[in-house]
């Protein structure tokens, strides 16, 4: 076994724990954007989410927009929020939301004031935001405070042989450690989702698994498309991956053992530590995002033909067993484990070389994905809007 | 360690096909399980670029293609041992009007 490492994080009002210390400027909607980028570029330091999407929206897809937006600010990764909204009622909504956490938040609003005016009194706020966050102290933490999610991209069958298991090596030691892990990507359960299911703890979790699986396939050929072509990927097929089965056995191969002990809702925060299983989509940007909405802190992302996605407060670790990604894309990879494909070391090395990685990224050593700048925040719409 | 290294490595014992974990030509590979220590080897027909699948067995056109102990495809014509495997020779079970 790897040598124990301590494990620090900042505790927040709420209990909950994270593993980085981000002021943001949350825009509710589209036409707050430019407002919240300039917010942050008035007071460096802080980290401007900008996104699609807010307007028009309805009924569940609205209740996604909100519970996406209420999720990134109460994430544990957050030390606060500074909320702006083209008009008050749905920003104050998102900082109420957020509010809830104990952290400190604050919505502006640009109707009847402009940009200018908003800017000013958002830079005002975020500023105050920003010193105070500067005094929070890393302090002990458990794993079991550490919220993980899993999610793997441009696979290939490298994946399957080697960085999935690795990452599974991850799953079942932080869920050993009575941590809470999310597993999502329901389109690519097709060909396995029998074995998710027969891993649901008990009927009542396996029905509700049963229930968003067939959900989302009903969604997909409702629309008479035919997903060849898309799942797999042009990246993933090029990579060796031929059908949605077999690449649906190599994201399975990174869930680890442990039973499914719920099934949520996108961005939904889990209640039971464990395994639990979300319904996201699979495109890698839509999921992380989701997953750091539901509380997510830290992210394993097993790559084979090198997807390079990071999220802007949620880091992504890049695990690869192919030798030439991992020599190809060397500044996208922070843990290569092709070796297992020479066979120069076990499963359980390589999991400890992962979790060596892991660690020190939960201690505060920037991934690759950060150190470079990927900040991809990327929303689920489930319909158009109105 | 690259005199040992395999050729290609298979997920479960029973499988129809295994996987190039480096470029291989065509002649003779050698590879590993990862659930055993078997040592198979096979006269490999055709290049298999690294990542991609070759035939354990011969499998007929429409018969189950094995991987991890599983079904992931079926055979859209039928396959010789040492053949690439992959969308040109197998397709889904699963998507509607799956047909690459």
């Amino acid at each position: 076994m790897a040598e124990q490492r301590r494990l620090t994080g900042y505790r927040r009002p709420d209990g909950s724990v994270g593993i980085r210390n981000h002021v943001v400027i949350l825009p509710v909607d589209d036409l707050s954007n430019a407002a919240a980028e300039h917010i942050a570029q008035v007071v460096p330091g802080t980290l401007a989410l900008p996104h699609a999407y807010g307007r028009l929206q309805f009924g569940e897809d609205l209740e996604l927009t909100f519970r996406t937006l209420i999720g990134t600010g109460s994430n544990p990764n957050v030390a606060a929020a500074v909320v702006v909204g083209i008009e008050p009622n749905w920003a104050n909504r998102v900082a109420d939301g957020i509010a809830k956490t104990g952290k400190p938040v604050h919505a502006v609003s640009i109707e009847g004031r402009g940009d200018l005016a908003v800017i000013e009194q958002g830079a005002r706020v975020a500023k105050g935001f920003l010193q105070d966050a500067t005094e929070l102290v890393r302090e002990p933490v458990d794993r079991s405070e550490l919220m993980l999610s899993i999610k793997c991209g441009e696979s290939d069958p490298t994946t399957g042989l080697g960085s999935c298991p690795t990452t599974a090596q991850a799953v079942d030691r932080w869920i050993d450690a009575g941590g809470t892990v999310l597993f999502g990507e329901t389109t690519e359960l097709t060909g396995g989702e029998h074995l998710v299911a027969e891993r649901c703890k008990d009927d009542q979790v396996r029905a509700k698994f049963q229930h968003i699986y067939d959900r989302y396939i009903e969604l997909v050929e409702r629309t008479g498309a035919n997903l060849l072509g898309s799942q797999p990927t042009q990246g993933n097929i090029a990579g060796g991956l031929s059908t949605i089965e077999e690449k649906a056995m190599g994201n399975i191969a990174k869930t680890g053992t442990k039973p499914v002990v719920d099934a949520l809702e996108p961005a939904e925060a889990p209640t039971t530590p464990g395994l639990n299983f979300m319904d996201t989509s699979s495109a890698a940007a839509e999921c992380v995002t989701l997953m750091a909405a539901a509380g997510a802190v830290l992210h394993l992302f097993p790559t084979g033909q090198g997807n390079v996605i990071g999220n802007p407060i949620e880091p992504v670790v890049k695990i690869t067993a192919n030798p030439r990604t991992a020599e190809t894309m060397t500044e996208h990879i922070d843990v290569d484990c092709s070796g297992l494909l020479r066979r120069e070391y076990s499963l359980p090395d390589a999991g400890d070389r992962l979790m060596d990685v892991a660690d020190r990224v939960v201690n505060g050593r920037l991934t690759c994905a950060e150190a470079l700048g990927h900040r991809e925040y990327v929303f689920t719409k489930l319909y158009p809007s109105a | 360690m690259a005199e040992n290294a395999p050729d290609f490595l298979a997920h479960a014992t029973g499988d129809s096909v295994g996987v190039a974990v480096r470029d291989l030509s065509p002649g003779r590979i050698t590879g590993g399980f990862l659930d055993g220590t078997a040592a198979p080897d096979f006269e490999l027909l055709e290049p298999v670029p690294l990542g991609h699948k070759f035939a354990m067995t011969d499998i007929a056109d429409g018969a189950d293609v094995v991987e991890y102990g599983v079904r992931v495809g079926l055979a859209s014509r039928a396959v010789k041992v040492g053949e690439h495997v992959h969308v040109h020779n197998m397709r889904s079970a699963r998507w509607q009007n799956s047909v690459a």
